[in-house]
């Protein structure tokens, strides 16, 4: 059976991740690797890194360290953060990255979703959603959520999955940060509008988020940062909690 | 070769203490015909301490010890680059291991629906695309079993593997491990010298090197 996915997320500044992380005693907390391979081996399925600086200076920096990942970890990961063409996909799946996310560059051209999709498969295309909830009315964010579009979550999540995209990692703004749980009620929503799989993210705080996700929100990955980064949730007692509430996890 | 000439031929290759993987003599190919992200997989024999040579070259194919053929993206357009390289004629001949993996084990098969394309029928298997009753592609880490051949030598039933498809090969006489999304299909194929997974063995952890390993041993 296929199995939930469990996915920390990592900010990368300048090659380094930036947030401090403090979940294990590592010798260089700030090293994406080390990160990354202490995350494989403690039952992490998948990883994202996200560029939150990235800019044309610093690209070589995120290639070396694309590299460096694809060198020594064994388990998949997706990159985001900069992303706006089909070269600068190119380079990073030549890196080793298994997936790329695009964002505002798919927001401000989404025919970037076809080509990506045509050219390397939707299977490598994830185009992450930045949503807020204004007066009932889900609208996509840009810029890590600062700008408000008049794009409709739903609509775009559609558009999105026809373009080409292999899945959806939705980012509630509401929720980002507040540690009271993931958004599921427009999770569910949106598994149930379109076929292709969707991340959670946004919100996580304790076990019983991430079992409400996978079961009210009925999403099929669920992502967090800071949760796991500081040892708040060890995954493999969250993995534990969910095999016990019948969620299937890889175990 | 047939299924005789084999059993004493891994037999005498496991005589040897050391296996390949310590041998200095030994080779491995990728087949690099401009389909997907194959750096994942050199780099996964690279943690095993093996190194594996990209190349399109018929010859340095022929001379290894034993070939991987990758695959991702579209079968039609993978099928193109592989007949525009002549290497449709050439992989079928081959006589050392040849392990596909995903797309590649899909273009191994009779014919796959992806693009109504013609495979290289090296398995007797059709491949179809998953009905929209799941969500396609199926992506993540979900089991194998069924386990029947010296590729799983370690690997226990219902392990988890990673998987990322549209497509899937039915379930057939030539199935080395099945499982199950909305329907049981296969999962790992083996006819002879070739086998052919759908899962990502360089990317499903331990347990995925695992199998990198023994196909060298085999």
């Amino acid at each position: 059976m296929l199995t939930k996915r469990i996915v920390p997320c990592l900010d990368i500044k300048n090659g380094r991740t930036v947030k401090g992380v403090n979940f294990v005693d590592l010798r260089d907390a700030g090293d994406p690797v080390v990160l990354a391979k202490q995350y494989a081996d403690l039952g992490a399925d998948e990883l994202v890194f996200l560029d939150i600086a990235a800019t044309l200076e610093n690209r070589k920096t995120m290639h070396d360290m694309v590299l460096k990942v694809a060198e020594q970890v064994n388990i998949p990961f997706t990159v985001g953060g900069g992303i706006s063409s089909v070269e600068d996909v190119d380079d990073l799946l030549h890196c080793g990255a298994d997936k790329v996310s695009i964002n505002s560059s798919a927001v401000k051209r989404p025919e970037l979703i076809n080509e990506l999709s045509d050219k390397f498969g939707s299977q490598c295309v994830v185009v992450a959603i930045d949503a807020k909830e204004v007066d009932g009315e889900w609208l996509v964010h840009l810029a890590g959520g600062t700008i408000p579009t008049n794009i409709k979550l739903f609509e775009w999540a559609k558009e999105v999955e026809e373009r080409g995209a292999g899945e959806i990692l939705f980012t509630s703004m509401n929720h980002d940060g507040t540690k009271a749980g993931f958004a599921n009620k427009a999770l569910a929503k949106l598994s149930d509008l379109v076929n292709i799989p969707i991340i959670a993210s946004g919100g996580a705080g304790s076990i019983q988020h991430f079992v409400d996700t996978f079961k009210e929100g009925k999403a099929d990955a669920a992502l967090a940062a800071s949760v796991f980064h500081f040892g708040e949730i060890p995954i493999l007692e969250l993995k534990e909690a969910l095999k016990k509430q019948d969620i299937p996890v890889r175990l | 070769m047939n299924k005789e000439d084999k059993i004493v031929s891994s037999k005498s290759k496991s005589s040897s203490p050391l296996g390949k993987l310590e041998g200095a003599t030994s080779s491995l190919v990728i087949i690099n015909y401009g389909a997907g992200n194959i750096k994942s997989i050199q780099f996964a024999f690279k943690r095993l301490g093996v190194e594996a040579v990209l190349t399109n070259n018929p010859d340095e194919i022929i001379a290894s010890d034993n070939v991987i053929f990758p695959g991702v993206g579209e079968a039609s357009s993978a099928m193109k680059m592989l007949k525009e390289s002549g290497l449709d004629q050439l992989i079928p001949t081959l006589k050392q291991p040849v392990l596909g993996i995903c797309l590649g084990m899909q273009l191994m098969c009779n014919h796959t629906e992806e693009g109504d394309t013609k495979g290289l029928g090296i398995f007797n298997a059709e491949v179809k695309r998953f009905s929209n009753k799941v969500k396609v592609p199926q992506m993540g880490w979900n089991t194998i079993s069924n386990l029947k051949s010296g590729l799983f030598k370690g690997i226990k039933d219902n392990e988890y593997m990673y998987l990322v498809h549209s497509y899937y090969a039915e379930n057939c006489d030539e199935s080395i491990a099945t499982s199950d999304y909305e329907l049981e299909y296969a999962s790992a194929l083996e006819n002879d010298n070739f086998y052919g997974v759908q899962f990502h063995p360089e990317k499903s952890g331990k347990a995925g090197e695992q199998i990198l390993k023994n196909f060298l041993n085999l």
